[in-house]
């Protein structure tokens, strides 16, 4: 899933700076499961920031509303009435940035702010615990290094590792942060398949350096968005 | 040895290699700033005892003189750099053109690095590029200097001439996988090798003995990487401290059994006695002399190792 950090309670009140009336945007899927932007943290913040400016003298009228996925127009569309009625001067939102963006994106007339720093793909580990695993790269190489990515857990992105850097297991940016490349040594080992990484990886192109569209086979954009 | 692959690159160092004599490099760190001045300086305490110098290349991720430009001013000093290019701080572009302005301008050797973490440097919130990494360094300028094609595959003018160096780390684990990598540079194009500076003598004899067998040590030049210590301090700092290094405790017990002004001498005999053994072992080609912020120490070093004179072959 996709999980993310709520942003300080400092930096969100400086960005609804001077707004009197916004809405606060959760988001009931990824952000939700890591405890970060579903609805239960909409709330939270919302009391937080309600307190924080009456404190200041300078009150807001904050309002929550839950969507069940930020970045699907179907229930993105909930919102179309509320937003329409209770003319806010800002929306803030707690999905991740695929979310904040199609938020912005639906309501271009109204500023849109993020509450939250979206910090990758993770596994859920533990409660509240959440490991990234994947840089979306386009360019899949776990075949070859035992199910064990190399962009995102090697410090160094390295495609023929491990460096000199290797310390007992661990990385050198950290005695916390495993090896990346001694884990594909040692799990390869174990699966006798050593010779997936004997060879030069010559993997040499990054695919993710422009926006990249999926587009399923047998279907198109709409040509109503192709521009 | 077999150097059909080389291509002439007018090196010294390839020429002392493939004489069969000794090799004996040094390093040379390029200042925190624009005073030509310390580099010559440095450089003159090298000169006449090594037979090429490392520049390094923004070592431990903290901003330096480039690399280039200290190897210009050490040739001007009579010097033969050996460029250090770290794939930290540069995209495929980047580097491409550093070969050929490097070959250009008279540099005929490269060591190619992964580089250190950025986060241990004075800049940890730089963005680590890492577009290529450190083997695949190696396959990109043994194809400028051999096929004389870009990484792309478009055709260089006149394609750039270097004797490829690596790195190589015999006590990081695995330990197992340390030989295979070895291979993999080799297979890259690696012309030598200049190992991680080397304390633990048994692990390293070890990691020899299986280059050999598998006749890794028939295909490239190996430089033993030796930096002495000079203090119980700086022993205690390597082991402790720098990812990747293996600091025996016998050595630790050795330096503190001397008296404390005799330390730093006690170091370099160490220094001189590893040398001596590297002399005589199999598949070990020359030694890397490694004295950090030591230069001025060299020639007491080159004296006492027994490797002057230094041939010449320019």
């Amino acid at each position: 899933m996709i999980v993310a950090d709520r942003k300080p309670f400092a930096e969100i009140k400086e960005l609804l700076h001077g707004y009197t009336k916004v809405l606060n945007v959760g988001c009931g899927t990824c952000v939700s499961v890591c405890l970060t932007g579903g609805e239960k943290e909409v709330n939270v913040l919302n009391t937080e920031l309600e307190m924080s400016r009456r404190l200041d003298d300078d009150p807001i009228d904050i309002h929550g509303y839950t969507v069940e996925r930020q970045c699907d127009r179907e229930y993105l569309a909930e919102l179309d009435s509320i937003i329409k009625e209770e003319k806010f001067d800002a929306l803030l939102s707690m999905a991740c940035g695929v979310g904040i963006q199609f938020l912005a994106e639906r309501y271009p007339d109204i500023p849109t702010f993020p509450a939250v720093d979206t910090s990758g793909l993770a596994v859920n580990q533990a409660v509240g615990w959440y490991e990234e695993r994947c840089r979306s790269c386009s360019q899949c190489v776990l075949g070859h290094t035992g199910g064990i990515c190399p962009i995102t857990l090697c410090a160094k992105g390295l495609l023929n590792g491990p460096c000199g850097g290797t310390n007992k297991g661990s990385c050198e940016i950290s005695e916390k942060q495993p090896c990346a490349w001694s884990r594909i040594y040692y799990r390869l080992a174990g699966q006798k398949r050593l010779d997936a990484i004997k060879g030069i990886n010559t993997t040499r192109g990054w695919k993710d350096q422009a926006p990249r569209d999926l587009i399923q086979p047998g279907y198109k954009k709409p040509e109503s968005m192709t521009k | 040895m077999s150097n059909e692959t080389h291509a002439n690159s007018a090196s010294n160092l390839e020429k002392v290699l493939k004489a069969g004599e000794f090799a004996f490099t040094g390093e040379l760190g390029p200042p925190r700033g624009t005073d030509t001045k310390e580099v010559r300086e440095k450089a003159k305490f090298l000169k006449g005892n090594v037979d090429s110098v490392n520049i390094t290349d923004n070592q431990t991720a903290v901003v330096r003189m480039s690399s280039w430009a200290a190897s210009l001013l050490i040739m001007e000093e009579g010097l033969e750099p050996n460029y250090q290019m770290v794939c930290r701080d540069r995209n495929r572009l980047a580097m491409q053109a550093d070969i050929l302005g490097g070959s250009a301008m008279g540099i005929r050797n490269m060591l190619c690095l992964s580089g250190d973490h950025q986060q241990f440097g004075d800049h940890p919130d730089a963005k680590g590029v890492f577009d290529i990494d450190s083997t695949q360094l190696i396959a990109l300028v043994k194809q400028m200097r051999d096929e004389g094609i870009f990484l792309s595959g478009g055709e260089i003018e006149h394609p750039p001439k270097m004797f490829i160096g690596a790195a190589s780390n015999p006590f990081a684990e695995p330990y197992e996988w340390r030989v295979n990598r070895l291979a993999k540079k080799i297979e890259a194009g690696a012309d030598f090798i200049q190992t991680q500076c080397i304390y633990n003598m048994e692990r390293f004899r070890e990691f020899i003995h299986v280059a050999n067998e598998e006749g890794l040590t028939e295909k490239v030049y190996i430089l033993a990487g030796v930096t002495p210590m000079k203090s119980v301090g700086m022993a205690r700092y390597m082991k402790s401290k720098v990812p990747g290094m293996d600091v025996p405790d016998g050595i630790i017990d050795r330096l503190k059994g001397v008296d404390k002004g005799k330390v730093a001498d006690e170091g370099i005999k160490i220094a001189c006695e590893q040398i001596q053994e590297f002399k005589e072992m199999k598949g070990v080609h020359g030694v890397h002399m490694m004295a950090i912020e030591w230069e001025h120490k060299v020639p007491e070093i080159a004296e006492m190792a027994k490797v002057l004179p230094r041939p010449d072959y320019r």
